[in-house]
C-alpha cells in the first residue's frame, strides 16, 4: 500500500521580520497526561524524567519535555520515534490517563529580540524573565486562541495550539511582529 | 524649498519657541494652503497665519475660534485627511501635529465657515433651550418618522464619518510594570526618574509629543538652573537610556480599569508626512501596573461672561503655550481677563514679545504686589475688581466692554484677542475612573482626590498641589512608596509662577437676571442660562442636569465646563457645591479611534477561521463553504451549471444509491478515561452505559439539570475504562466544560479524566450501499462484514496504513462508516478513499446534503430541532433515557410537572399537502387559520427540506401535543398564502432502519 | 480587566484566562431523583445575587483548567481570596472585609453605586 502523506497545518511556512522569526514545529509525539499522585513517580521513571510538581514549571531531558499544565495534568512531548505511549502503558502503579494529542496540537517557535513584544500583542501575561523564566510553561491565550506557551530561551518560545487555530495564531503573530 | 524664505505666518516671534524655522511643512485648511514649522500643532500653525475662526458651534452654529492648546479644546475640531482613505473627524487642532501635505477641514458649517446657514439657529436661540430635543419634537406623533427624526439625524453628531475602509493597521501591547506614571510634566518626570532608579519597570506616558507639560510653556521657571524645557529634555533622555523604562510620548492614558489596568492610546504615525506603512498607525497599550502615579496636571478654566465664545477669545495658558512653545502670538492687541495669577505671566510674556496689552482685567481686588509691580514696570494697565461684560466682533472679537465688578460705569476697549483664566481644575479624570472618591476643597474651589480604591497616587496639580516645589516633593514621596529604596533629591526650583486665585460659576453679566449667552460648555453649546433653566424645571441631581443640558457630555467630558456648571447649579439650588456633587468622569479621557480599539482584530484576524484537514481537498473540488461556528465547512459541491438545490439533490441521491463521502472532522470528541468512566458516563448522559460492550457504539443524549436537551452524539466504548465520546460541532467546548464542572466540583473522588480529542482525529464519513466495498481494500486488521462489525460498532485497525478508529455508524440512514484517523493524515486517507471510490460512484457531499439525509431519517440536530426548552421525550428520543437509573444530570428536572404534563411541544414530521411546497424553517403553525386575532400559535417548523429521494418536501416541527396528533391537518400561514400540512412521523425514509445493515 | 489569583497555579493571572461560573457552595443534592419540586427550585433556580460580598465560582479555563471559588465584593470588584474547589466557605475577618469595601461616600454623587447595606449580611 502506498504511504500516507502527513500534512501538518503550518507546513512549509516561514516568517522573519522586525526582530521576530516564526518557524513551524517539527512533527513530534505529544501526550496529554493526567495522573493521580500515586502514579507520578512511576510515570516519571517510564518517561525518563521527573514530572514537575511546581505550577508553571517544566522538566526536560534528551528532548523529552514534561510541562506542568494543571495540578494533575502534564503536557509531555518528545521527538518522533520516542514511543512515549508505549513507555507510559507499562506503568502499573496508580491511576492515570494518557491520551495522544500529537495531531490535535501543532505549533511554532517564535524567536528574536522582539519575540516577547510580538507575543504580548495578543498574550496578556507578564513575559518578563523574572515572572516567566526560561523553562516556564503555561496554558494561556494569544488573542482569541488558547495556546500552551513554553519559554525555551530568553528570546525564544514554543507556542502550541490546536491545529485549526494555528493559521490564526501564525497570522496574528505575523501582524504583531510588524508592530513589535 | 529653501527654508529661510518660507513664510510660516505673520504672527511668529523670532527666537521664541522650540521649533526651527529651517524645517517647514505645508498644509491646507478648508482648501487654502499654508506653511507651518515642523512640530507645529494645527492650532499653532493656524494662529501663526492669523486664523482664529476654525469652526461652528454644535447647536447654534456660532463662529468659534481656538480656545485652548491641549486636549481640553472644545471648539477647534477638524476633519483631518492624509489621503482619501485616511480621514478622521473631530480631531483636536490643538493636539494634531501638522505634517507636510495634511488636509484639514472645519466642521459643522454649510456652505462655508464664514457664511453658515445653520447660524440662523443662533437667532432662534430661544427655541433651543436646555432639553430642546425633548420639548420641540413632542407632537404630532406622525411627524416623527418623516420630519423630526430626519432633521435630528442630520443636525446631530459632529463631523463626518470616513467613507472608505481604513487602510492602516493598528497594534496592541499588553504590558506589565511596577510603576506607571501618567503625565510627563515636572511632577511626572520627577516621579518616573526616582522610580526608575530602583531598576524596576517604569512606564511613563504623556499625551503630548514632547514631555515637560507646563514647563515647556513657562518662560521663567528654572529647575536645577536649567530652563523648564531643557530640564525636561534632560530627564527624558536619561529615562530613554534606561532599559527598565518605557517612555511613551503622544500617548494618552484614556481608561482606568480594575486592578490597576490602564489603557493607553499611542499615536505612532499621526504626525508623520510619509509614515512607513509597516508602522502601526496607533497602538493600544493595556498596562497592568503595580502602582500608578497620576501626574495628570490641571486644566485651566475659562470665565463665564456674555458672548465669551467669539473667535479671538482664548485661554490665557493657551496663549502662553502658543508663544513659548511655538513662537506664535494670538493677536497684536491682547487684553487679559482673569481671576488667577497665572494669566499675568502670559501678559508679561506677550508684552515682552512686542504685543500690545491694553489691559489686564482682574476680577479680584487684592492682587499680589509682585505682579502689580511687574505690570507697572512693563507699562501694562491693570483693572482690578473689573469684569468683561460684553464683547463684539462677528468672526473675531474686536472690542470688549469692561465694568467694575461692583459698579455700573463701562469702558470699551478695542482688542483683537482676549485671554481669560478662571483658575485651574485638577485633572482628576483618571482618578475618578479608578472609582476613587473626590472631595471638595473650598479654599481652591476644586475637587481633589480623597479616597483611593486602586493602588494609585496623585501628585502635583492633579492633586491640588499647585506649588511646584511641593509637587516635586510629592512626586518623590510617591515614587519611594512605590519602589522603596532611599529618598531622592528634588531638583531646585526657581521662579515658579503662582497659580493662585480662581473663579467658578458665572461672572458679572451672566447672572440669573441677564439675558445673555454666556457659555459654560463650548462643545455642547450650553450656557449659564440653560443650567439655570434645568434647575428651575426641577432637575436637582447634577447627573440629571448634565444629561438634560448635555453639559460636560460627549467627547469633551467636562474638562473645562464641569466646575462652572456645578457652581451655577449649586447657586440655583442654594446648596453648597459638595452637596450637589460632581458627575462621574467616564472613559475615554479623550476620544479613541475605532482602529485603536480594534487593534489587530480586523480582516483575517477579526475572528478565528477553523479549517479541517480536508479543507484544501474540498476547496480544490469546488466546494461552497458555510460558516458553522468558527469552522468553514464544505456546504455542497456544485458541478458546472448546478445551483445549490441541484447539487444537494444529486449528492443525496448518489449517497443513497452508491456512496457519499463527507468530512465530519468538526464533531467534538472527548476521550473519557479511567476506572470510573462508566459511572461518569451514566451521570452525564440520560442513557445507561453499563451494558455497552467494548467495541460497540451508542447514541447518547445529554441534558442539563433542568431536563432540557443539552447535546447529543455517538459514544464508542474503546475499552472497559475508555470511551470515545462525540459531541455536536458547536457543543464541543460547552460539553467538555460541563463535564469538567461535574467531575471537579461534584465528583472529585471519581477516577476518570477527560481530554479533548476533537482535533486529534480527522473524521471521514463514507455512507451508502457501496461504502464497505469502497473502503474494504484499504482497511487492515478489521473484519468489515456485517456479522463481525454490525451497525453501531467500533474497531481499531489501519486504513491506508494509518491507525484508525473505525466506526460503523450512520447519520444518513445508509450503511456507513465514520473513519477516524490522526488529523494530519486526514487528507491523504480521504484521497485514497476517493481514488478508489470515485469510479464506483462515490460522491462528496456537504453539510446541506447531510442535513437533508438526516432529516429524511428524523434524526434531530440539537440547537435546530431543539432550542433549550425541549426534553428528550419532546424530541422523540425518550427511549434514550435509562429508566432504571438512580441518578443522572436531568433526572429530577425531567420529573417536573410542566415537563411531563399535556401541552408540551413535541417533535413531529410534517408533510405538506402540496408535496412541492417546501416550508420555511421557523414558520409558525396554527390549528385554524381563520381563528380571530390573537391567533394561537401551536408550534413552529424546525427543519425543512426538499427530498429528491422521496420526491416530496419534508419537515420537522415542534407542535403542542404533536405525538398524539398523527394524521391531523394543520396550517402554516405565510404572507401570501396558508399552507396545509399533515402531521406524520419524522422518519420519512426507511422507517424500519433496514438500510443500515445493507 | 480583573486580576485573579488562581489557587492552583499560585499566581495572579489576567481575567482573559478565566470564565465565571456562578454562585459557589451550591452542592448538587445526592438524592436528586427524590428531590421535591420546591427543593429542586431552590437548588437549580434560586440564587442570592447579592450586591456586596459574594462567593462565586471561576474556572481557570485557559490556564490549569481548574474550577475554584472566590470571595469578592461585587461593587468594588476586589477579591478577598480565592480557594480551591471543595474547600469550605471561608470565614472572613473584619480586616479582610474592610480591605475590599468601596469607599464610604464623600460626595453625594452616585450614592446608589456605593450603597453597602448588605455588607456583613453573609
Amino acid at each position: 500500500m502506498a504511504n500516507a502523506l502527513r500534512i501538518q497545518p503550518l507546513e512549509d511556512r516561514v516568517y522573519g521580520n522586525n526582530g521576530v522569526i516564526l518557524q513551524p514545529l517539527e512533527a513530534c509525539e505529544r501526550i496529554s497526561l493526567r495522573a493521580e499522585d500515586k502514579a507520578i513517580a512511576g510515570l516519571g521513571k517510564a518517561i525518563g524524567l521527573a514530572l514537575p510538581k511546581k505550577p508553571g514549571t517544566s522538566s526536560e531531558k534528551n528532548g523529552i519535555i514534561a510541562m506542568w499544565i494543571g495540578p494533575d495534568e502534564w503536557f509531555v512531548t518528545a521527538p518522533e520515534g520516542t514511543g512515549l505511549e508505549a513507555k507510559i502503558d507499562k506503568v502499573k502503579t496508580g491511576l492515570y490517563s494518557a491520551v495522544s494529542i500529537n495531531h490535535r496540537n501543532t505549533g511554532l517557535t517564535i524567536s528574536g529580540k522582539n519575540a516577547v513584544n510580538a507575543l504580548n500583542s495578543g498574550c496578556p501575561r507578564d513575559l518578563s524573565l523574572t515572572v516567566f523564566p526560561v523553562g516556564a510553561c503555561s496554558r494561556t491565550m494569544i488573542a482569541k486562541a488558547e495556546v500552551i506557551l513554553y519559554r525555551t530561551d530568553e528570546q525564544e518560545f514554543r507556542v502550541e495550539c490546536w491545529r485549526s487555530f494555528s493559521d490564526y495564531v501564525w497570522k496574528y503573530l505575523m501582524d504583531a511582529a510588524r508592530s513589535a | 524649498m529653501s527654508a529661510p524664505s518660507v513664510n510660516t505666518g505673520a504672527n511668529r516671534v523670532a527666537g521664541k519657541g522650540r521649533l526651527s524655522p529651517a524645517k517647514t511643512v505645508s498644509f491646507t485648511f478648508d482648501g487654502k494652503s499654508y506653511n507651518a514649522m515642523e512640530g507645529d500643532t494645527l492650532a499653532s500653525a493656524l494662529l501663526a497665519n492669523g486664523i482664529h475662526l476654525v469652526g461652528r458651534s454644535f447647536k447654534y452654529h456660532r463662529p468659534r475660534g481656538i480656545l485652548g492648546a491641549g486636549p481640553e479644546e472644545p471648539n477647534a475640531l477638524m476633519g483631518i485627511s492624509r489621503d482619501k482613505a485616511r480621514f478622521q473627524p473631530n480631531v483636536r487642532a490643538t493636539c494634531q501635529e501638522v505634517f507636510d501635505g495634511m488636509d484639514a477641514k472645519s466642521q459643522n458649517r454649510f456652505p462655508s465657515l464664514e457664511f453658515d446657514v445653520g447660524a440662523v439657529n443662533d437667532g432662534l436661540g430661544r427655541f433651543f433651550p436646555a432639553g430642546f430635543y425633548y420639548k420641540t419634537f413632542m407632537w404630532p406623533q406622525s411627524a416623527w418618522d418623516k420630519l423630526y427624526e430626519p432633521i435630528i439625524r442630520r443636525a446631530a453628531g459632529l463631523g463626518d464619518s470616513p467613507t472608505e475602509a481604513d487602510p492602516d493597521h493598528y497594534a496592541n501591547r499588553f504590558a506589565h510594570c511596577e510603576v506607571l506614571v501618567v503625565g510627563g510634566g515636572a511632577a511626572g518626570l520627577t516621579a518616573a526618574k526616582a522610580a526608575a532608579a530602583s531598576g524596576k519597570r517604569v512606564i511613563i506616558a504623556d499625551e503630548n509629543p514632547i514631555m515637560g507639560g507646563s514647563l515647556l510653556s513657562d518662560s521663567v521657571v528654572k529647575l536645577n538652573g536649567k530652563t523648564g524645557s531643557d530640564w525636561a529634555a534632560s530627564i527624558v533622555s536619561e529615562l530613554e537610556a534606561m532599559d527598565n523604562v518605557t517612555v511613551l510620548p503622544r500617548t494618552t492614558a484614556f481608561g482606568y480599569y480594575n486592578h490597576n489596568m490602564v489603557t493607553l492610546a499611542e499615536r505612532v504615525t499621526e504626525h508623520m508626512a510619509n509614515p512607513d506603512p509597516e508602522l502601526p498607525r496607533e497602538r493600544m497599550w493595556q498596562v497592568r501596573a503595580e502602582k500608578v502615579i497620576l501626574a495628570t496636571g490641571a486644566i485651566e478654566r475659562h470665565l463665564v461672561f456674555p458672548d465669551n465664545d467669539r473667535p479671538g477669545i482664548m485661554m490665557a495658558s493657551a496663549a502662553g503655550t502658543f508663544l513659548n512653545q511655538y513662537g506664535v502670538t494670538p493677536g497684536a492687541n491682547v487684553a487679559v481677563y482673569t481671576s488667577c495669577d497665572s494669566a499675568w505671566q502670559v501678559a508679561f510674556d506677550l508684552k515682552e514679545a512686542g504685543v500690545n496689552i491694553p489691559a489686564i482685567i482682574d476680577q479680584r481686588d487684592a492682587i499680589d504686589d509682585a505682579l502689580l509691580a511687574r505690570a507697572a514696570e512693563l507699562g501694562i494697565t491693570v483693572k482690578k475688581a473689573h469684569a468683561v461684560t460684553k464683547t463684539r466682533g462677528r468672526l473675531r472679537v474686536k472690542e470688549i466692554t469692561i465694568e467694575p465688578v461692583n459698579g455700573v460705569s463701562s469702558e470699551a476697549i478695542p482688542v483683537d484677542c482676549l485671554l481669560m483664566s478662571g483658575g485651574w481644575t485638577p485633572s482628576v479624570h483618571l482618578f475618578s475612573q479608578s472609582r476613587g472618591r473626590v472631595k471638595f476643597d473650598e479654599d481652591s474651589g476644586t475637587f481633589l482626590p480623597d479616597i483611593y480604591t486602586e493602588d494609585c497616587v496623585s501628585v502635583g496639580c492633579c492633586n491640588g498641589t499647585m506649588d511646584m516645589e511641593a509637587a516635586l516633593a510629592e512626586a518623590l514621596t510617591a515614587a519611594k512608596e512605590a519602589v522603596g529604596g532611599r529618598a531622592r533629591k528634588a531638583p531646585k526650583v526657581e521662579n515658579a509662577s503662582s497659580m493662585n486665585g480662581f473663579k467658578i460659576g458665572s461672572s458679572k453679566g451672566a447672572g440669573p437676571e441677564d439675558f445673555t449667552k454666556a457659555f459654560v460648555d463650548f462643545q455642547n453649546d450650553v450656557t449659564a442660562k440653560d443650567i439655570r433653566l434645568a434647575v428651575r424645571e426641577g432637575f436637582q441631581s447634577i447627573e440629571h442636569v448634565k444629561r438634560y443640558t448635555t453639559n460636560g457630555m460627549a467627547s469633551d467630558q467636562g474638562k473645562m465646563s464641569n466646575m462652572h456648571g456645578l457652581a451655577i447649579a449649586a447657586e440655583m439650588l442654594d446648596k453648597p457645591i459638595p452637596e450637589v456633587g460632581l458627575t462621574t468622569f467616564r472613559s475615554p479621557y479623550t476620544p479613541v479611534t475605532f482602529g485603536t480599539l480594534v487593534e489587530h482584530n480586523k480582516g483575517e484576524l477579526f475572528d478565528v477561521t477553523r479549517r479541517t484537514p480536508m479543507y484544501d481537498w474540498a476547496a480544490k473540488h469546488g466546494a461552497a463553504f458555510e460558516d458553522v461556528g468558527n469552522w468553514k465547512r464544505a456546504w455542497y459541491f456544485p458541478k458546472a451549471g448546478e445551483d445549490m438545490h441541484a447539487a444537494v439533490n444529486r449528492e443525496c441521491v448518489a449517497t443513497r444509491k452508491a456512496a457519499g463521502i463527507f468530512d465530519a472532522s468538526t464533531l467534538g470528541k472527548i476521550e473519557v478515561v479511567g476506572p470510573d468512566a462508566v459511572k461518569f458516563m451514566n451521570m452525564m448522559y440520560t442513557n445507561p452505559w453499563d451494558k455497552l460492550a467494548v467495541g460497540r457504539c451508542r447514541y447518547g443524549i445529554m441534558c442539563r439539570e433542568d431536563g432540557f436537551v443539552y447535546d447529543d452524539g455517538v459514544v464508542a466504548r474503546m475499552a472497559e475504562d475508555r470511551f470515545h465520546v462525540t459531541t455536536t460541532t458547536g457543543g464541543a467546548p460547552r460539553v467538555l466544560n460541563m463535564m469538567e464542572d461535574y467531575l471537579q466540583t461534584e465528583f472529585p473522588e471519581w477516577k476518570v479524566w477527560l481530554t479533548s480529542t476533537s482535533e486529534q482525529w480527522a473524521v471521514i464519513a463514507v455512507q451508502g450501499p457501496k461504502a464497505r466495498e469502497i473502503i474494504e481494500p484499504l482497511v487492515e486488521g478489521i473484519d468489515l462484514s456485517n456479522e463481525a462489525m454490525p451497525h453501531m460498532s467500533v474497531r481499531e485497525g489501519k486504513i491506508f496504513g494509518i491507525p484508525t478508529r473505525l466506526m460503523k455508524v450512520s447519520f444518513t440512514g445508509e450503511a456507513g462508516f465514520e473513519i477516524n484517523v490522526p488529523a494530519d493524515f486526514g487528507q491523504s486517507v480521504w484521497e485514497a478513499i476517493w481514488e478508489r471510490g470515485e469510479p464506483m460512484g462515490l460522491t462528496p457531499y456537504g453539510t446541506e446534503a447531510m442535513h437533508v439525509m438526516r432529516a429524511e431519517k428524523g434524526f434531530i440536530i440539537v440547537g435546530q430541532d431543539t432550542d433549550g426548552t425541549v426534553t428528550p421525550q419532546d424530541a422523540a428520543v425518550g427511549w434514550a433515557i435509562g429508566k432504571k437509573k438512580a441518578d443522572f444530570v436531568g433526572i429530577k428536572g425531567l420529573q417536573r410537572p410542566d415537563l411531563i404534563g399535556k401541552g408540551r411541544k413535541e417533535l413531529v414530521g410534517l408533510k405538506t399537502i402540496d408535496p412541492k411546497i417546501v416550508l420555511e424553517e421557523g414558520a409558525q403553525i396554527v390549528d385554524n387559520p381563520n381563528h380571530p386575532i390573537p391567533m394561537p400559535m401551536i408550534g413552529h417548523v424546525t427543519s425543512s427540506y426538499w427530498s429528491e429521494v422521496l420526491g416530496h418536501s419534508i419537515a420537522m416541527a415542534l407542535v403542542v401535543d404533536g405525538h398524539s396528533r398523527m394524521g391531523e391537518t394543520l396550517h402554516v400561514p405565510m404572507p401570501d398564502s396558508v399552507i396545509k400540512v399533515e402531521i406524520c412521523s419524522p422518519i420519512f425514509y426507511d422507517p424500519k432502519g433496514e438500510r443500515t445493515n445493507g | 480587566m480583573l486580576k485573579i489569583h488562581c489557587p492552583y497555579c499560585e499566581e495572579d493571572r489576567p481575567e482573559l484566562e478565566f470564565h465565571g461560573a456562578g454562585e459557589a457552595h451550591i452542592a448538587r443534592p445526592t438524592n436528586m431523583a427524590e428531590l421535591s419540586n420546591e427543593d429542586f427550585e431552590k437548588f437549580f433556580f434560586i440564587r442570592d445575587n447579592d450586591k456586596g460580598i459574594v462567593f462565586e465560582r471561576w474556572r481557570h479555563l485557559h490556564g490549569c483548567g481548574r474550577f475554584f471559588n472566590a470571595a469578592r465584593h461585587s461593587v468594588s470588584d476586589k477579591f478577598i481570596k480565592t480557594y480551591k474547589a471543595g474547600e469550605k466557605k471561608p470565614k472572613l475577618t473584619k480586616k479582610e472585609i474592610e480591605a475590599v469595601l468601596p469607599p464610604a461616600k464623600s460626595t453625594p454623587a452616585n450614592e446608589a453605586v456605593w450603597t453597602i447595606e448588605k455588607e456583613g449580611k453573609k
